[in-house]
């Protein structure tokens, strides 16, 4: 980890964009000016990572290698909108990864009972929304901790997919192959998707009431309910826009590796994405976030699951760099985020 | 133009009274807020509603703004029965509030806070623009200094915060104010400044307000008459001019040890 770092900081200079005279001022108002981002951190490690893989292995920025890295990065994406907008208004979604498993399936139940594909793609993402909807009515409604009730949902629908698809994997009907381009498997259309979703989200979030009343409702809970604010309809809101994300991901990956796997989704997706909004920025508390943050946060994650598989650090080893990674990026993030407080930075 | 003048008429109450709350009450589970509250706010005036911690005057505050429902008694707004289904129904018959906590969101920008939940929109995006113009022009008309409309409130001072939390109600169409402890917790100079807030708005006229406060020296500076509340109920009802801090506190003292005495008494 330490070389990596060094190499960071040896990095750090170019993004300031520094012209060639008084290169040295340039430089410190660049990073005065990082400093100041909430991404400011995350922003560094990802130039810095994605420059020490170009230097040390060339087929890192082949074309088939930056396909396979944006396939990797887009789901994070993906998913991290919905969770940046759930933690930013003071939950969380666990069982997102199991509405991702489960939606392929239920599309390909639909086709095989002889719905046609584009409304059982439908019903795909319908059941997205349904399940946010669950998760809000327990979250909100009946007041249960949403970090217990999304779990509970995320077995929940982990077992009716186990059940009904008798835990076989199965190969997403031919007829649907055709949508399933758009979706998922031509090269680029997942971080495609993923873009313009985030840049959607990004405008929501920092330009619409909704935005606006999701961080009131993380911000002031009380506050937000005293002005009048109606911060039911904005969690179950925000519960389904997440549940409907997760399936969208859920079909991708499908149609992108051709396959529905019931060991697909789970927890992992959703912790990349929930690690992807934090390390970007996200409160874990609520009140703040941004989606520029989740989704340097999600390069990030993607350049090291791809960048050391490329370099061939053998695999047992990923776990470790991962999570000394996202640590090191952590304290980071905490230590910047002092000095801005005490006014150092300004 | 001709059929402005006739709305114009209609407005003024004959009665001179803006609200009637009558016999209001509200239990949360077992604990008994209200028993049998009876007030009324006169056109223009400032009331000030006082009484002991716990004795209810916030739970009337947030009846009388829509925030709880009563379960018993009846609200009068302008001569006409309303049931306040909320704060946002309350809102659009002219009452605002400024709570006790401020309900200010610490994460977002002085403007943001002054138009939240009644930001001005151009469908789809916030008018940020718009909103930071009026922000930084009521401020200024309020005479509150502050570095910029765009800082977080988390970085103001107490008087700054309560200062946007009564500002951002004033520039309402506001016709009924209810300002709960808007003198908590100030230093002298921040309580000077949201008493002249205060009669700033008084100023203005068309604004009745009821004020929570604990200062009675302060209540009887900037009200016209005082409202005590007691075990629930409005004990006392008197001109401003026809009271005093003395008089006041020496009710509540006594209260305060009558009870003491049948706590003591052997049973």
């Amino acid at each position: 980890m330490s070389e990596i770092t060094q190499e960071q900081a040896g990095a750090v200079g170019p993004p300031a964009g520094a012209p060639p005279s008084g290169a040295w001022r340039g430089i410190r108002a660049g990073a005065r000016f990082l400093a100041r981002q909430r991404e400011a951190t995350i922003f560094v490690v990802a130039v810095a990572l994605f420059l020490y893989f170009a230097v040390t292995n060339s087929s890192f920025t082949t074309q088939s290698n930056l396909v396979v890295l944006s396939q990797d990065i887009a789901p994070i994406i993906i998913i991290a909108i919905g969770e940046v907008l759930l933690l930013i208004s003071g939950e969380i979604d666990l069982s997102v990864g199991f509405i991702y498993a489960f939606a392929p399936f239920l599309m390909s139940y639909m086709i095989s009972y002889g719905v046609p594909v584009l409304p059982a793609i439908l019903i795909g993402l319908l059941f997205g929304l349904v399940a946010g909807w669950f998760n809000g009515f327990l979250v909100v409604t009946l007041g249960l901790p949403s970090f217990i009730a999304t779990l509970g949902t995320g077995f929940l629908l982990d077992g009716i997919m186990l059940i009904t698809s008798h835990a076989e994997p199965v190969i997403p009907p031919a007829s649907a192959a055709g949508a399933g381009k758009w979706l998922g498997s031509y090269s680029w259309s997942m971080i495609v998707w993923a873009v313009i979703l985030l840049a959607i989200f990004h405008v929501v979030l920092t330009r619409t009431r909704w935005g606006l009343h999701t961080v009131a409702a993380g911000g002031n809970l009380l506050g937000a309910r005293e002005a009048g604010i109606n911060v039911a309809r904005i969690k179950y809101g925000n519960f389904m826009i997440t549940g409907l994300l997760g399936a969208l991901v859920g079909l991708q990956i499908s149609f992108q590796t051709n396959d529905i796997d019931p060991l697909a989704g789970g927890y992992q997706p959703m912790f990349y994405a929930v690690t992807a909004a934090v390390i970007g920025g996200t409160a874990m508390l609520g009140g703040s976030g941004t989606m520029i943050g989740a989704l340097l946060g999600a390069i990030v994650l993607g350049l090291l699951t791809d960048g050391f598989g490329v370099i061939g650090i053998s695999a047992n080893a990923l776990p470790a760099i991962f999570g000394g990674a996202i640590i090191v990026a952590m304290i980071a993030n905490v230590q910047l985020s002092r000095l801005r407080e005490s006014g150092r930075m300004r | 133009m001709t059929s402005e003048a006739p709305e114009v008429q209609a407005a003024a109450q004959p009665t001179g009274d803006v609200l009637r709350a009558e016999h209001i009450a509200k239990r949360f589970g077992a604990v008994t807020a209200l028993t049998d509250v009876n007030l009324h706010l006169v056109r223009g005036e400032v009331l000030g509603l006082i009484g002991d911690n716990g004795a209810g005057k916030s739970t009337l505050v947030k009846i009388i703004c829509g925030f709880h429902q009563p379960d018993a008694g009846r609200i009068i707004i302008g001569g006409e029965q309303v049931r306040l289904r909320s704060v946002d129904h309350a809102r659009s018959l002219g009452i605002d509030v400024v709570y006790q906590d401020l309900a200010l969101v610490n994460q977002l920008t002085v403007y943001h806070n002054m138009f939240l939940n009644r930001e001005r929109v151009r469908w789809p995006l916030l008018s940020n623009k718009a909103m930071k113009r009026l922000a930084r022009q009521y401020l200024a008309e309020m005479g509150v200094d502050i570095p910029s409309v765009e800082t977080d409130v988390a970085s103001l001072s107490g008087g700054q915060r309560q200062a946007i939390a009564v500002a951002r109600s004033m520039f309402t169409e506001a016709k009924i104010l209810l300002l709960d402890e808007p003198l908590a917790a100030m230093g002298a100079k921040e309580a000077a400044l949201i008493l002249d807030l205060i009669r700033d708005i008084k100023r203005r006229g068309d604004v009745s307000i009821i004020v929570i406060a604990h200062n009675y020296a302060q209540v009887l500076e900037i009200c016209d008459r005082v409202n005590l509340l007691q075990h629930g109920e409005i004990t006392l009802d008197r001109m401003a001019r026809d009271t005093s801090v003395q008089e006041l506190s020496d009710i509540v003292v006594e209260e305060y040890r009558r009870a003491l005495q049948e706590r003591h008494r052997p049973a």
